[in-house]
């Protein structure tokens, strides 16, 4: 398993380097400049800027430099965030991310599962339509709708949470975002664990289960749900990825100072040392998230050998 | 597991509780503000934008420096002298000091305005500098950077030579290039110095936290001069850009100043906040530039006619509806030193006569029926920007004319812009100092990028370059004054409205005076 690992990792080394190179290329052929806005600068001045970013070299030249900097681990200066490097603002931004990432992906596994797996023993019940309706609201219903909403109910109507901010990270805080961003996937999972409960719950093993004279619950916990949630398991990786990695919507308008901004803000305001930053950042965390599902995928299902 | 389980529970609820108690005992001395935008840096020298200059303006002060409206008053600077060619100031520092107790002389005023203007520190808006002697060659590291005449006669004594008497420069010294920074520190800490550890500054506030995309936090700063008159103990600075999630922040008590809110919420807060919406005339124009160097718009009829075409009024009541003011010159109403801005000459003829007019001089320039013109309009992407163009392109297919609408992100279209790449595109200016040559500058041949249309005019060149080196005031608004006729005549520029600032301020905040730079010092502002 330690050598299936190193042996993934190791050829990620050049999708690595294909991501960064292209991502380089595609950023420069953008039209439009880091420093192109309403008020132009003056030549001399704009020429100033250039030298310092080194951005008046030619761009095989640039290519190169960054190249030999991020081996070093530098990332470069931000030209938007003068006083902050890209590693700064990754390296604040990625804590918060990950925080409320990972509460949201687990209150979408404990509420998703269990709403799937009820929904799943009791099918085609009230319970199950309940289940599927929200379920399915959940998922049409886009996060730049929901999140105003949360907080125009919970903020402004309630006054039981904050309108938005971090607060240094206390706890009421982070609710509203987490719940933002748990919403659609605890209907997605919802859905997944549901239909597959269903197909499992139908077969052979677990009729033979039954047959053995098992109490249901075993039935279900000890031998359903491990197959159950395959899907669940494969789901998680992207899922996990996607929101760990922040959300540029729920970010602005709860004021969450996450890193998922920087990827959109980046790209929009030229901001090439943020975008690549981000960009080989995201690369590398899915790169091991994936390789962590398979791993995990090979614990949950005895047929799949990680060899 | 169970009573482990209570514990936490229990400690949890405390812990809420203790946040509220905290935020309760500090509440009375700690004003909260939405500055609507990330600073870029909080060094003074390396920020370009209206959101920093909440943030700074608090944390240095200038020679001069702002008043509650927004006139300058005497900062570091007690008293001055101006020679008689209007070129020479003598400034008589007062007797101040750093954050960190170091004392603050003249000489700190030559670092500040030396490293601005050097090329390696970068600064964007160095070139409003430029009036001083010796700047423009620094920037350009042409010269040395002794070479600024700006001198340290003594400690308390700082002489600056500019190119030309500029009736606007203490007006100017107040902007946030002209403010001192830390040679002790900046040599010490170079690019770290702005970190709260390390900050050291001469305003009424200092840095206490700054985290990006949240907050900046700035607390009351025991060493400044003037202390005993300051009221509120901390700031926060929430940098937020979302106006409606900023507006709701704001109707839930979390924010007391908001320095910006949507168009589309006036009518809804017109209703529910009219006391605490502050809506005021602001320095600023939104204009549509022709590209006055390509066909047909090299035709003065043409622009004329796609100027006089525009009901302006039907814009700012009907489509923007927060007391926009409709433009007729490019100078907003109310700069200082400017009488009243130079208007096209048609602005009084009734709306349809002026829809035949413009017919007919299109006509003229040989577009009719079976011809007719035909061109793009840009516009950066943005939703009052698209209201706007369709309103345009609508009131212009009255005319016989068709329009093509074409937005791009803001980049892309300014980069558009600076290359010349447009027929007649979007644009919009707010003045870096209450002048009108800070307008009318824009439409000299020199200016380059800025003069997106690239209107060339001799006769209106001359007169800026006259306006530019004479003293008497009373001269001096007379060329600028025909300077814009000119244009105004010309129609290089389509000028659309102009700009009013939009504040939300809590009833509890006391102090907050309306100026049309929207420039508020935070010093003078006290909690009810």
């Amino acid at each position: 398993m330690l050598s299936y690992a190193l042996r993934r990792l190791a050829s990620a080394i050049p999708t690595l380097f294909i991501i960064i190179t292209i991502a380089f290329f595609m950023m420069r052929l953008a039209p439009g400049g880091p420093f192109d806005r309403e008020k132009q600068l003056p030549p001399e001045i704009e020429a100033n800027i250039l030298k310092v970013y080194n951005l008046d070299k030619p761009v095989y030249e640039q290519y190169y430099d960054y190249l030999r900097n991020i081996i070093r681990g530098d990332f470069g200066p931000s030209y938007k965030y003068l006083d902050f490097t890209v590693n700064d603002l990754i390296m604040t931004g990625f804590p918060v991310s990950l925080r409320l990432g990972l509460y949201a992906i687990l209150l979408a596994v404990i509420c998703g599962v269990s709403a799937g797996t009820i929904a799943a023993l009791k099918q085609n019940s009230w319970f199950d339509f309940m289940v599927m309706g929200v379920a399915m609201t959940g998922i049409a219903i886009p996060n730049f709708v929901m999140a105003p909403l949360l907080a125009l109910v919970f903020g402004v109507y309630l006054s039981w949470l904050p309108v938005a901010g971090w607060g240094g990270g206390a706890l009421q805080y982070q609710v509203l975002p987490v719940i933002t961003l748990a919403l659609p996937q605890i209907a997605y999972i919802a859905r997944l664990t549901r239909g597959s409960m269903v197909e499992i719950m139908n077969s052979n093993f677990i009729r033979t289960a039954r047959a053995k004279g098992l109490a249901e619950k075993i039935v279900v916990v000890r031998h359903a749900l491990r197959g159950g949630l395959l899907p669940v398991v494969s789901y998680l990786g992207p899922a996990t990825a996607a929101v760990i990695t922040g959300s540029v919507v729920i970010e602005s308008i709860f004021d969450v100072p996450g890193i998922g901004r920087y990827f959109v803000n980046g790209a929009l305001n030229r901001d090439y040392p943020v975008v690549m930053g981000v960009v080989i950042f995201y690369a590398v965390l899915i790169i091991m998230l994936n390789l962590l599902v398979d791993l995990i995928y090979g614990f949950f299902d005895p047929r799949v050998k990680v060899e | 597991m169970k009573a482990r389980y209570w514990a936490v529970l229990v400690t949890t609820i405390a812990c809420f509780f203790t946040v509220f108690a905290v935020a309760a005992v500090y509440a009375g001395g700690t004003l909260r503000v939405a500055s609507m935008g990330e600073p870029a840096s909080l060094d003074p020298h390396k920020v370009s934008g209206t959101w920093e200059n909440y943030v700074v303006g608090d944390m240095f002060v200038g020679l001069t420096t702002e008043n509650q409206k927004s006139e300058p008053i005497p900062g570091v600077a007690e008293s001055w002298t101006i020679s008689e060619d209007g070129k020479t100031y003598v400034f008589s520092l007062r007797k101040s000091q750093w954050s960190d107790g170091t004392p603050f002389t003249a000489h700190d005023f030559v670092y500040s305005m030396q490293r601005i203007l050097l090329p390696e520190t970068a600064a964007e808006y160095a070139s409003l500098l430029y009036i001083i002697q010796g700047a423009e060659s620094l920037n350009k590291g042409e010269a040395k950077a002794d070479t600024l005449a700006v001198k340290a006669l003594d400690d308390e004594t700082l002489e600056i030579k500019l190119t030309g008497p500029a009736p606007y420069f203490l007006a100017l010294l107040t902007h946030y290039t002209a403010y001192p920074v830390p040679k002790h520190v900046i040599e010490k800490q170079g690019t770290l110095w702005t970190k709260p550890e390390n900050m050291v500054v001469n305003g009424p506030y200092k840095l206490v936290e700054w985290i990006p995309n949240t907050h900046v936090k700035l607390t009351k700063n025991d060493k400044y001069w003037d202390i005993g008159s300051v009221s509120l103990d901390n700031l926060t600075f929430f940098t937020q850009e979302d106006r409606a999630a900023v507006q709701k922040r704001f109707r839930a008590g979390e924010i007391d100043v908001a320095m910006d809110f949507a168009s589309d919420q006036i009518g809804w807060l017109r209703e529910n906040m009219p006391d605490e919406t502050r809506i005021a005339p602001y320095m600023g124009v939104y204009y549509y530039p022709i590209n006055s160097s390509v066909e047909p718009f090299t035709d003065v009829k043409v622009r004329n006619a796609l100027s006089m075409a525009i009901n302006r009024e039907a814009i700012v009541d009907k489509v923007l509806k927060t007391g926009e003011l409709a433009a007729y010159s490019f100078v907003p109403p109310g700069v200082a030193y400017y009488d009243s801005p130079a208007e096209v000459a048609w602005k009084d003829i009734p709306f349809e006569e002026r829809q035949k007019k413009a017919k007919d001089l299109l006509a003229e320039a040989g577009f009719g029926s079976d011809s007719p013109l035909e061109f793009t309009l840009r516009y950066n992407t943005s939703e009052n920007h698209k209201r706007i163009a369709v309103a345009v392109a609508s009131m212009w297919k009255a005319i016989g004319v068709k329009v093509e609408l074409f937005n791009s992100e803001v980049k892309v279209h300014y980069a558009d812009l600076k290359q010349g790449d447009f027929q007649v595109a979007r644009a919009g200016w707010i003045a870096d100092y209450n002048d009108a040559q800070n307008f009318l500058y824009l439409l000299e041949t020199r200016t380059g990028a800025n003069n997106y249309g690239r209107y060339s005019n001799p006769e209106y060149d001359e007169l800026m370059l006259q306006a530019e080196v004479t003293s008497d005031l009373q001269k001096r608004n007379e060329l600028l004054l025909k300077a814009e006729s000119l244009a105004m005549r010309d129609q290089p520029v389509i000028p659309i409205y102009h700009y009013v600032s939009k504040n939300l301020v809590a009833s509890k905040v006391k102090g907050f005076v309306d100026n049309p730079q929207d420039i508020h010092r935070w010093r003078y502002i006290t909690l009810e």
